[in-house]
């Protein structure tokens, strides 16, 4: 699984560090180096640019995987430096962001300097691809295992709207019509059948819209096995 | 009759129907659908009042409906699924029908991409087919998309769109045929330029005896310059405008009367056309040729049910 970030706005990041005169950066090791928005190149540009402003920064590292328990140990040992710190700056996803916060012992800010944009699917080295909302009810059995509630624009259930043209969503040249991509495989396997079914109302509870969610796995291993 | 709105009773007795477009205002003028009303009364049966079209905010088609209404002209209510989720959707059904609004029609809605919002978020809780769905249950079943009960009869004529011209083209008679299984009545499809074309659809759909279960109503947009047909062919989402058209438009003397011309000839065909039962004129922001374009297609007086 990846989490795909992309860097935010120097100009938003500066302006989270104003009142902040020192510094401690923490990259990750895995998504974000991976997507070369928080590993050990981008921290140094970022630390150079940070000092060039005229602040300090006290250190930093790279945590193997942020959003990891690990992290608290990680943070331990670094705990001198860190607390030096008026800030945290932390370029990982927001599930990094939120761990770091959640096991820092000192009462400080921690700052996302990236966006945390979606699970992405690698299509060719470095090119990410969003191919799943995280709905929690997947619809892949039925849409040929090509997601139409993140791939089509607007999220249609029952095929493409009027604005599919040329293999194209009407949102962008760029933007492959999911459901002409439906069509086309469910063609190629002699099964367009399929699309004439009325998928049924999307139960969103599941989904974001439910609240928070939680899985305990441990619970569901002990049922199912 | 399902809601035995004028509409429904046109099309119920055979009767070749005529829709014309009124899209409201950028601001509060009463005015301004006042006015499109009293120039569509006599050459409609029913007026469409869009909603958010293009995804640029405008005046609620709730409201533009009941303004119609109250000239005594029949309106029909546009509702997208980009801008409500399901609560909200159903709720204003339960006001349009206490307010005397029975023609629905049920669309996606353009991307919020292209309106004066772009970053808004897009709702899409339900999608154009099971808004047909949710329609139908209203009405046949009394029951919400929840499964409780409705209070009072929900007399609705479902309406919905279709686009021959998207793609896949093979699919979109499928398409068709789903919004009937879901529930539509009566079809108003994106603007007819390229006939050829459409006429292969109506014969795909008549083939599967799809025009004997929902009313077909062909759209029509008149283009008035050669700008706005190239901008049409160029730009609009879903539309397909052959360059023959443009040509044509390049070169009139008179662009305005050659837009009617070329108009007048695409109705004619589509009048004869097997299981076409109507027309939906859309004259964006040129309303007032509507009436010229009704009594010389041969479609005046309309007929009284």
């Amino acid at each position: 699984m990846k989490t795909i970030t992309s860097r935010k706005p120097i100009e938003e990041v500066t302006g989270y560090l104003d009142k902040c005169r020192k510094v401690y950066i923490i990259g990750c090791g895995t998504c974000a180096t991976m997507c070369h928005t928080g590993g050990k190149s981008e921290i140094l540009e970022m630390k150079e640019k940070i000092e060039g402003s005229g602040k300090k920064v006290t250190g930093w590292m790279i945590i193997p995987t942020a959003c990891d328990e690990l992290t608290k140990y990680a943070l331990e040992e670094e705990a001198g430096r860190i607390k030096e710190a008026d800030c945290v700056l932390a370029m990982t996803c927001a599930v990094g962001v939120q761990t770091i916060a959640l096991h820092l012992k000192d009462s400080k800010p921690v700052y996302p300097a990236l966006n945390t944009m979606f699970i992405g699917m690698e299509d060719s080295p470095g090119h990410f691809s969003e191919v799943c909302l995280q709905c929690g009810s997947c619809v892949l059995g039925r849409t040929a295992a090509i997601c139409p509630l993140v791939r089509c624009s607007k999220s249609l259930l029952n095929g493409p709207c009027g604005g599919s043209s040329g293999g194209k969503c009407e949102v962008s040249e760029d933007v492959p019509c999911a459901w002409q991509l439906i069509y086309d495989r469910l063609s190629e396997m002699g099964r367009l059948d399929e699309m004439e079914k009325i998928e049924p109302f999307k139960d969103w509870s599941v989904s974001v819209a439910g609240g928070p969610r939680k899985i305990d796995a441990e619970a569901e291993c002990t049922t199912t096995s | 009759m399902k809601a035995g709105t004028r509409l429904e009773r046109i099309l119920a007795s055979g009767k070749f129907a005529v829709t014309a477009e009124a899209g409201p205002p950028k601001g509060t003028s009463a005015e301004v659908i006042r006015k499109k009303g009293e120039l569509l009364r006599r050459c409609c049966d029913a007026v469409n009042v869009t909603d958010n079209q293009t995804a640029i905010v405008r005046m609620s088609s709730l409201a533009g409906c009941l303004l119609l209404r109250q000239q005594g002209i029949e309106p029909v209510m546009q509702m997208v699924v980009r801008d409500r989720n399901r609560l909200a959707l159903q709720g204003d059904v339960l006001g349009a029908v206490a307010l005397g609004i029975n023609n629905i029609l049920c669309l996606s809605g353009d991307h919020q991409k292209f309106g004066n919002h772009p970053t808004a978020k897009g709702v899409f809780d339900i999608d154009s087919i099971q808004l047909i769905q949710t329609l139908k249950m209203l009405r046949d079943e009394k029951k919400f998309i929840s499964g409780e009960d409705v209070s009072g009869e929900v007399p609705v004529f479902i309406g919905a769109v279709a686009n021959p011209f998207a793609d896949p083209f093979e699919y979109r008679v499928s398409r068709l045929a789903k919004k009937v299984k879901a529930g539509a009545d009566f079809i108003q499809t994106q603007a007819v330029y390229d006939v050829p074309k459409f006429a292969r659809w109506m014969e795909m759909l008549t083939e599967r005896g799809l025009d004997k279960k929902v009313h077909i109503l062909a759209g029509v947009i008149p283009v008035r310059s050669a700008g706005m047909a190239r901008y049409m062919r160029d730009y609009v989402p879903g539309v397909t405008v052959p360059d023959e058209i443009v040509t044509r438009m390049e070169k009139a003397d008179n662009p305005k009367e050659e837009g009617v011309r070329i108009v007048l000839e695409i109705i004619e065909q589509l009048k004869d056309m097997p299981g076409v039962h109507g027309i939906h004129i859309m004259a964006v922001n040129w309303e007032d040729i509507v009436p010229e374009i009704v009594q010389k297609s041969g479609l005046m007086p309309r007929p009284v049910v």
